[in-house]
């Protein structure tokens, strides 16, 4: 079925180039490979939307639709409010009212601003609604419909007062929706980053160094380095270097005799699973991607190898259990990985 | 500090601090020799510099006492299907940098290239960055789609699979691909120890594929109206990154599956990828699945949301895209104790997004005075290339620095250039130079200077 759409189109094709004067570059050097795409599978996977909304489909949601399919699809992991800080950077805040209508966020020019969130960036809402649409949630993406990435999009923009709490996002509004974007002219194509002329270009790189040989800095002052007490955070760097050679690594490990002294008081299964990003997937008590934590101890509280199976399917990952969607294998050290399956154990308690 | 060449072995003496009560009781018996088993049984944290065994009077008993691998028979053909490096060589992994992220499936891993050699990154030392998780994809049940942005752009859109691509004419190219983010860390203050975690977002392979341009024109697309394409992940993120069609039309962009002789790893987009050379690691789109022929540039999320460089003005540079010329000296490097006074090699890795490397210099006084350091060859386009320095450390202490021009001229600047015309707060494209400190006791550490 889709060789005769081909030949059609060859055939037509250098007439068309003549008529309408376009040069197509176009070669048959390579017969028997390749072969033309049938519209289904275009439509199947060109998914992208570009700036000016060209492969946007049609459709619309609430932001009220939004809030509901927010707290069951994208809370866990950015928070009610896409404030949260624990498994992603906040997707909110640090945008005013007054950036509405510059479409410059203020707070850029604030280095004292702790972060920056995606509403502080973004200046397409195309980018948004592409982006959930593709790879949303996190560990299912591509499940929400047109009218629930809307939803969704029109939620996370009300947050920044783009939308009113009883607005709507559409492909009809979505140009308007766009020119109320905080930071919608907070781009710059004036650089010298690109490999190609397409944009607008300096006419050479911003920064240049010093090609001189002698007597050239002043007196060189240490500004910054790293403190003893840190030498350690990425590990003990002995472990991190060839054994032989011109050098060795550092021992950074804390002297035994400290780590005996303070030995840190146990955290609570509950912080544990925040450190682990458990709850990117999971909750204690409703199901997200995961089963809640509360109905897997249900389900097992009766077998008395239960701390053993938790930990095995933690350890291991596990799929086809709860669900199609499969838990990749954690890495969590015995000792907290022990707290964790005792709570789980003991009927996960909030 | 004083030692005696001329006998068969020399102890060196760890600075006490290093050493625990054991290891101080341990001495006199490292002095005979024994200490060298304990040294093998390596990451188990024995300060640096310990081990060297002092021979016994008639000699080193590594040469007067015959070891076991002399004595013995050794180990068959074929024990291993696909070898693994030496027991010995465990320390060298790719690592995360601690809270860095708070998952592993969005997340970065650095290569160890304080322990690396020569140019060419050893696969499974490359290093990783994925946006939602890495998959082993079936080759057979891949697929290349080409389409147009409009019905207009190309006069039929296509399909491929493994097969018919890798039946296409290859090309085999060496380039390096850095992470926009390489030393990202390091743009506000010293943050990292070592150059795994300041500049391991870097690697350099060969890699075997087809030239985009000639699969495009297999479509045959409307060259005037063609400015852009945008290049599609088949993974859960379905990465989407914006390319310029005239890098395309020079025939430097490929769709690669082979790398150093090899299929493309997993985690590095088997088994298909975009190699955009001198370009951004994020724009050579792993689990490529689709290329769209556009006549604009698509502000996705990669491009709108992250990868976009903060200006001093509060702007974002968008569209940030080369990896200017950079270099950093990996031998000796943050973390590391250079184990005696006298001759070392100054080694490090030098390259530029623009073209080929022309000259490295090497200084060891802070960049007061600096000197031209070898470049080795093969020197290639848009490549690592390592240069090296002979340097006799005489005990005192040193701050050893690089600093790489390339054929276009432009010269490497000190971070405090750099921070005067960017601000702080870009996190994307710092290509500062890199200072280490080797200190009296031989420790080396990360610093940053004052100019």
């Amino acid at each position: 079925m889709s060789s005769s759409p081909s030949k059609f189109l060859l055939a037509l094709a250098p007439a068309f180039a003549l008529v309408c004067g376009v040069s197509f570059a176009q070669s048959d050097k390579f017969p028997g490979i390749g072969r033309t795409a049938t519209p289904a599978e275009v439509k199947a996977w060109d998914i992208d939307v570009r700036p000016d909304f060209k492969g946007l489909p049609p459709g619309r949601g609430t932001v009220a639709q939004g809030e509901t399919l927010w707290e069951a699809k994208c809370a866990g992991c950015h928070g009610s409010f896409g404030e949260s800080n624990e498994v992603f950077s906040p997707l909110t805040g640090g945008t005013t009212s007054e950036d509405i209508k510059t479409g410059h966020v203020a707070r850029l020019l604030d280095p004292a601003f702790p972060g920056r969130t995606t509403l502080m960036k973004v200046s397409h809402v195309s980018t948004l609604w592409d982006y959930i649409h593709r790879a949303m949630p996190w560990t299912a993406p591509k499940s929400l419909s047109a009218d629930e990435v809307y939803a969704v999009t029109a939620y996370l923009l009300s947050l920044a007062d783009v939308l009113p709490p009883d607005g709507e996002l559409s492909d009809k509004n979505i140009a308007q929706v766009q020119e109320r974007l905080p930071n919608r002219n907070g781009k710059t194509w004036e650089h010298d980053l690109w490999p190609g002329h397409e944009f607008s270009k300096l006419s050479k790189p911003d920064v240049q160094g010093s090609n001189c040989m002698k007597n050239c800095a002043v007196e060189p002052k240490v500004a910054s380095l790293l403190p003893d007490y840190a030498m350690n955070a990425s590990g003990n760097l002995a472990q991190q270097q060839r054994l032989v050679g011109p050098q060795r690594g550092l021992d950074t490990a804390p002297k035994a005799k400290a780590a005996q002294a303070a030995a840190p008081a146990p955290k609570p299964a509950t912080e544990l699973l925040k450190q682990y990003a458990c709850y990117a997937c999971h909750q204690i008590d409703t199901k997200v991607v995961g089963p809640a934590f509360k109905d897997v101890a249900a389900r097992y509280a009766g077998r008395d190898d239960r701390r053993d199976y938790f930990t095995h399917k933690i350890k291991s990952g596990s799929s086809g259990v709860w669900g199609s969607v499969p838990m990749p294998a954690q890495t969590v050290p015995d000792a907290d990985l022990a707290a964790i399956t005792s709570w789980l154990s003991e009927g996960a308690k909030p | 500090m004083p030692f005696d060449a001329s006998l068969p072995g020399r102890l060196i003496r760890a600075p006490e601090h290093l050493l625990s009560r054991e290891q101080l009781a341990a001495a006199p018996e490292a002095r005979r020799g024994f200490l060298l088993k304990a040294f093998a049984a390596a990451g188990t944290g024995l300060a640096a510099g310990v081990a060297r065994a002092q021979a016994a009077p008639e000699g080193d008993p590594n040469i007067l006492q015959l070891p076991q691998h002399s004595l013995a028979l050794g180990q068959p053909v074929a024990l291993e299907g696909y070898g693994h490096p030496s027991k010995y060589e465990a320390n060298l992994q790719r690592r995360q940098s601690p809270g860095l992220t708070q998952t592993r499936q969005a997340s970065v891993s650095f290569a160890p290239l304080q322990g690396l050699f020569g140019i060419v990154t050893p696969s499974g030392l490359h290093f990783e960055r994925h946006h939602q998780g890495w998959w082993d994809i079936d080759p057979s049940k891949h697929r290349l789609m080409i389409n147009g942005s409009d019905e207009q752009m190309l006069k039929r859109p296509m399909v491929f699979t493994m097969d018919e691509l890798m039946r296409l004419p290859s090309v085999s190219r060496f380039h390096f691909i850095e992470c926009g983010a390489n030393t990202g860390m390091e743009w506000g203050n010293v943050a990292v120890p070592t150059v795994q975690y300041t500049h391991g977002m870097l690697s350099c392979s060969e890699f075997t594929g087809v030239r985009l341009i000639d699969v495009l024109e297999m479509c045959g697309f409307d060259k005037k109206r063609a400015k852009f394409v945008l290049a599609e992940g088949a993974d859960g993120s379905s990465m989407t990154r914006t390319v310029p069609m005239e890098l395309i039309a020079s025939g430097d962009v490929l769709l690669a599956y082979g790398q150093n002789g090899e299929m493309l790893r997993p985690e590095n987009g088997y088994p298909l990828r975009l190699v955009v050379p001198g370009v951004q690691g994020v724009s050579w789109v792993k689990y490529l699945r689709r290329i769209e022929v556009g006549d604009m540039p698509y502000a996705t999320k990669d491009e709108d949301v992250h990868y976009v460089d903060l200006m001093p003005d509060g702007q974002h540079r968008q569209y940030t895209s080369i990896q200017e010329v950079k270099s950093v000296v990996t031998t000796p490097s943050g973390g590391q104790m250079l184990l005696d006074q006298g001759f070392y090699s100054i080694s490090g890795l030098a390259w530029s997004g623009r073209g080929r490397i022309k000259r490295v210099d090497v200084s060891v006084d802070g960049g007061q005075n600096w000197r031209e350091a070898q470049l080795q060859t093969p020197v290639m386009d848009r490549c690592l290339t390592r240069f090296s320095l002979p340097w006799v450390w005489n005990g005192k202490p040193a701050l050893v620095m690089s600093r790489a021009t390339d054929e276009t001229g432009q010269i490497q600047p000190t971070n405090a250039k750099l921070r005067t015309v960017r601000g702080k707060r870009s996190i994307y494209h710092n290509n500062s130079i890199q200072t280490w400190l080797v200190q009296e006791s031989g420790e080396v550490k990360n610093v940053q200077l004052a100019q």
